[in-house]
């Protein structure tokens, strides 16, 4: 909502300064977002009557202008525009004056001296852009400064008004707001009935009584639609951001801005038998002012003659009714129609007025009847003609009912103690009907006030006006009890921090996602679509943190950045088997180029699968985790068939890991070196809750043995071999394993690997003998042997 | 018998020319093994009297001392003389630098984030968590945002269907918290947020930190002392001036929204705050009654207050970052910098 100081003034003039006016509007919940200058800074231009012109001897298209000027003298001034007119009056730039970019001097033009310069309104930064002089008043005095004339010592003041506040989309509603919150006069303008002068009439039916209460229509015939708008009333429009259309469509603006009611002016003589207010069908067309047709949709509400629909309702007035130059009678509307009946009408039709904006947010159901006299008034004012009677269709909204509010609630909520009279005062100066008695305000909110319905609704109010700045600051109370903080549940920051440790740099990427790029990546889960994407290549949701991960990586790797290694946490979404939609939460990772940075004293390891597991293994092993995870071979079609890895815990699937598929990273335009994790970050949260276990007092002793087998066979088959030989030892001492080397070349026979494991035995209750450690290494050889068919090596 | 003190005397010059340890070794063996000078010096004293014996053999004891003595402090002096080559030797430039995994960094946003939980767990908030893609029963209706409300066409809503969309803001965590927790609640829900809207100063995803303070005291005095207090201990200005002005949102009224004193100018006005002074950085309001009626929570008995900020302008005001697109285009030259 734009609005001028000096208009807003007219109607509410508190004895503060501008500052302060602009403050106590923000601080009163009307925040002001933008203040301008309503004219670009000029001195020294009077209004000047060009007396006589005459043409330029040596140029053709300028004139010789005669201007009285206010000064001793006339004025001699070159003027080039061409509808530069004896008796016009216009801005009069002297020498000396400063516009705003041009400084006037006396100069010659082809030989002419020029003695000032007849000015547009662009040139004194009135107007974007102008054709010609600017016409002003005919009775405007000679020789008056022009900033005087059209008090251009004013601002703009742009209000950021809430949804809630439609009664303040006016000069009178904002007045009404700095008189409530100032104690300043209201200063209305008296509107007197104009009664009708000739009789016609055009009729009016509602067929839509919910969505449109209350239709008041008006003839006035024998307009003089090419009569000019006053410039006040151009300077006032302009001034809130509007621009001047021609007087009838300007009265109409201006009565919306003054008063906060949408009007809108048919011409008669294109208007078939009746107005009806009715429901559009299906399909129906409708050609719009702004010289769009739209297809109307089945339940919009539409104004209606007997030829088809004339206008969406509180919306836009259709082209085929409009009024132009030609039009000598008028049909005025002036309607209430209920926020509910227009709620998404003007989003769906792409189409947002200045009346549609009011309408959504609510206009007062007294307005109509007051708007409409204060039209014909300008109309008849500026145009002529003769007003028709109101025709009034409908019924006004009732009154709204008496809020109680009780004081003890107010003062409690707020943490002040008001004196009654002071509230029952902010009340009525809001102008609700208050009566207080027995610590209750019984308050009834004038029609404007449709937002206010319940108690809090008037705490807010007294709470505005009051100011909240004076509400007082409570300290802080501590929570009377410690929050609970499981030490088995881990939380996000640590599993990052493990992350960031080990060099993994996090990322935060869009949680929806090129369909085409998820689909060469995840070709099982069939993502979820988003019914009106910002882009194509944004209309999924994520099925796999990878998508993200290898967008920041191309994105990275084509701005010289060779070593990556970044990290995303966030919610994939995907079906379940039975269908419904699961937000689970990952963790993923990707990898490529050098697993350390450059550096000195150490070859660069390239990214590879063992680097990622290592990874992977090591943020496992902080999150001190109990139960074992495993690592399957994996079929993903995104990964390496031979370098992939399902992550299990238990029987549950913990996540995936293993290099980018070849053929993939071809396609994205990434290094095959490129390695990729994803994991379920909710199992990862369970810790356990450590438990302490008895300490050996006796010496572990070490036995390595070698064993050499069929290369097919996996590690983990080798390790839960051994574990199960252990676990047939039936012996009371501890033997543990450890994988330290792995054989496969040219001293090994074809198909064949050597895995070195360093056994560890140690007893909690005494020193073990050469004959126990022989045994048990003994036994668990020859189990190996028979059952992985592995030898030792060397033997 | 030779002049044992001659003896001693070349054994120490030939000591103090040594120059490594094991030349001394060999002097060692030289003097004092089995087959050394004065092993074969005390095989002599055999030839002498029992009367004889003892001066002499004190004598030859005595010269083997002194020997022995020159040996162990040539041995000590080379000792230390070889350790200090070692040391020298050994000697790297410290000033090279370690071999090093090159740590990542967290995200500002999370960075910012984790601030803000930190700064609320103190006074006892939990986090709470919802779902991103909500229905419009907890996005909106239960917020007292109804189907006509204007406040759903202000929140450019991306939907999945009618009723299935991804959440505008991180307020149906409240909504979800107060119907399944009873009161009294102190929670904070942090989170991405999606608004159908992307130009220079909006992205379609963001984060917000919604915050919901339920008992049976809670007032508007609570609600300023609070907020007041985590903007001043985000920014860690003491003095921060923090202003509250009435403002709208469905779901809590009175509603407000804080204006903090520009850091950028301090308040003098400058470009960030469009020559205000002031920076809008979070919306704030006491329950509104239809969310507690909408939760079946009693509101003559509690109240509560909730509030929401928007994380990418909390990092961007407190880091200086200048463009909000930066935060999602991943780009490691800019994520490296918040150290």
């Amino acid at each position: 909502m734009k609005l001028s100081e000096s208009w807003l003034r007219s109607w509410c003039n508190p004895d503060i300064s501008r500052a302060q006016l602009l403050e106590q509007l923000t601080m009163s919940g009307h925040e002001v977002e933008s203040v301008t200058a309503v004219a670009g800074l000029f001195s020294g231009v009077v209004v000047g009557e060009i007396s006589a012109i005459t043409p330029h001897p040596d140029a053709d298209k300028l004139r010789i202008c005669t201007v009285s000027a206010g000064g001793d003298t006339a004025l001699t001034i070159v003027c080039g525009a061409a509808n530069a007119a004896v008796g016009m009056r216009v801005p009069t730039a002297l020498v000396g004056a400063e516009l705003p970019n041009l400084k006037i001097k006396q100069s010659k033009l082809r030989g002419v001296t020029s003695m000032g310069m007849l000015c547009s309104a662009s040139e004194l930064g009135l107007a974007e852009s102008a054709s010609g002089l600017m016409a002003l008043p005919d009775d405007a005095p000679i020789g008056m400064d022009v900033r005087e004339l059209l008090q251009l010592d004013d601002v703009t003041i742009e209000l950021g008004l809430t949804p809630n506040r439609g009664d303040c989309l006016s000069v009178c509603g904002v007045a009404r707001e700095v008189a409530a919150v100032t104690s300043a006069p209201l200063q209305r303008e008296a509107i007197t009935t104009i009664p009708a002068t000739v009789a016609t009439t055009f009729p009016v039916s509602i067929n839509e009584s919910a969505a449109c209460p209350r239709y008041l229509g008006r003839v006035i015939n024998n307009i003089n639609s090419q009569a000019a708008t006053p410039l006040w009333m151009q300077e006032r429009l302009r001034r809130s951001g509007i621009r001047a259309l021609g007087p009838l469509v300007d009265v109409t603006n201006y009565v919306m801005l003054e008063l906060g009611q949408p009007m809108h002016a048919f011409d008669l003589d294109r208007l078939e038998g009746g107005i009806t207010v009715r429901s559009a069908s299906a399909g129906e067309k409708l050609a719009l002012l702004n010289e769009s047709e739209i297809t109307l949709k089945e339940g919009s509400l539409v104004i209606a003659d007997a030829a088809g629909p004339l206008a969406l309702a509180g919306i836009m007035g259709g082209e085929r009714s409009g009024i132009s130059a030609a039009t000598a009678h008028l049909f005025l509307e002036c309607a209430t129609f209920s926020p509910d009946a227009l709620a998404g009408e003007a989003r769906y039709y792409g189409l947002s007025t200045d009346a549609s904006h009011r309408y959504e947010r609510g206009v007062a159901p007294n307005l109509p009847p007051l708007a409409m006299e204060r039209a014909t008034a300008l109309l008849l004012a500026i145009c002529g003609g003769q007003a028709g009677p109101v025709v009034t269709v409908g019924e006004a909204a009732p009154q709204p009912a008496a809020i109680a509010l009780r004081q003890q609630r107010l003062e409690q909520i707020l943490g002040v103690s008001f004196a009654p009279e002071w509230v029952t005062a902010v009340l009525a100066r809001l102008e609700l009907q208050v009566v207080y008695a027995h610590g209750i305000w019984q308050a009834t909110p004038p029609a404007h006030r449709f937002d206010l319905a319940i108690e809090e609704d008037l705490i807010e109010e007294v709470a505005r006006i009051y100011g909240y700045q004076k509400i007082p600051v409570r300290p802080l109370r501590s929570a009377q009890k410690m929050v609970a903080t499981p030490e088995a549940k881990l939380s996000r920051s640590t599993l990052r921090q493990h992350l960031i440790n080990q060099g993994y740099q996090e990322i935060i990427s869009y949680s929806f996602v090129d369909p085409l790029l998820q689909q060469q990546i995840d070709k099982v889960n069939q993502p979820v679509a988003l019914a009106n994407p910002i882009s194509a290549d944004l209309s999924v949701m994520r099925t796999t943190l990878w998508c993200g991960l290898i967008q920041a990586a191309q994105y990275n790797l084509n701005r010289q950045q060779q070593r990556i290694r970044l990290f995303e946490t966030g919610l994939r979404f995907i079906r379940d088997p039975a269908g419904s939609l699961l937000q689970e939460e990952m963790l993923a990772g990707l990898i490529c180029g050098s697993v350390r940075p450059e550096q000195w004293g150490e070859t660069l390891q390239q990214a590879d699968f063992f680097a990622l597991k290592g990874d992977v293994e090591l943020l496992l092993a902080h999150l001190g985790r109990q139960t074992k995870v495993r690592f399957q071979p994996a079929t993903l079609a995104s990964l390496h068939p031979g370098q992939s890895a399902v992550i299990m815990a238990e029987d549950h699937l913990l996540g995936y890991l293993g290099a980018l598929h070849p053929q993939l990273a071809q396609a994205l335009d990434l290094p095959e070196n490129s390695y990729l994790f994803e994991l379920k970050i909710q199992p990862l949260l369970l810790g356990v809750v450590p438990r302490f276990a008895e300490i050996s007092r006796f010496p572990a002793l070490r036995r390595d043995i070698a064993l050499v087998l069929d290369s097919a066979i996996s590690s983990e088959t080798v390790v839960n071999c051994i574990q199960e030989a252990v676990n047939a030892l039936a012996v009371d001492f501890q033997v543990t394993q450890n994988l330290f080397d792995l054989y496969q070349g040219e001293h090994m026979a074809h198909g064949r690997k050597s895995i070195a494991l360093g056994l560890t035995l140690q007893s909690q209750s005494r020193t073990l003998t050469e004959e126990e450690i022989e045994h048990a290494v003994t036994q668990i050889i020859t189990y190996a042997s028979r059952e992985l068919g592995a030898a030792l090596r060397g033997e | 018998m030779e002049d044992l003190n001659s003896i001693a005397m070349a054994a120490e010059r030939e000591i103090s020319a040594v120059t490594d340890l094991k030349a001394l070794e060999q002097l060692r063996v030289n003097y004092l093994g089995k087959k050394g000078i004065f092993t074969e010096q005390m095989k002599g004293l055999g030839a002498l009297s029992a009367t004889e014996r003892p001066a002499a053999g004190q004598l030859i004891n005595d010269s083997k001392k002194r020997v022995q003595g020159a040996l162990e402090a040539r041995k000590a002096a080379l000792q230390q003389l070889e350790l200090d080559n070692r040391l020298a030797n050994e000697s790297v430039d410290i000033t090279l630098p370690g071999r090093r995994q090159e740590p990542g960094r967290l995200h500002p946003v999370t960075r910012t984030l984790e601030r803000i939980e930190s700064l609320f767990a103190q006074l006892g908030f939990v986090v709470a968590e919802g779902p991103e893609i909500e229905d419009d029963f907890h996005n909106f209706t239960a917020l007292n945002i109804p189907e006509t409300h204007p406040a759903r066409a202000m929140h450019d809503t991306f939907y999945f269907d009618a009723h299935t969309l991804l959440r505008t803001h991180t307020s149906p965590v409240q909504v979800r918290v107060m119907q399944s927790t009873p009161p009294p609640l102190r929670i904070i829900a942090p989170g991405r947020v999606y608004r159908c809207d992307s130009d220079l100063t909006h992205t379609p995803m963001f984060h917000q930190v919604e915050g919901l303070y339920v008992d049976e005291d809670v007032t508007f005095p609570d609600l300023k002392g609070i907020l007041a207090d985590f903007l001043q201990n985000f920014f860690e200005q003491d003095d921060l001036q923090v202003r509250f002005r009435p403002s709208y949102f469905p779901f809590t009224e009175p509603s407000a929204e804080a204006d903090i004193a520009c850091v950028i100018c301090a308040g003098k006005g400058c470009r960030v705050c469009s020559q205000t002074g002031w920076l809008e950085v979070l919306g704030c309001g006491m329950v509104h009654p239809a969310v507690f009626q909408q939760v079946n929570i009693d509101s003559e008995r509690y109240r509560g207050f909730a509030f929401g900020m928007g994380v990418e302008r909390l990092a961007m005001l407190r880091y200086g970052v200048n463009d909000l697109r930066l935060f999602f285009e991943s780009d490691l030259r800019f994520l490296r910098q918040f150290n």
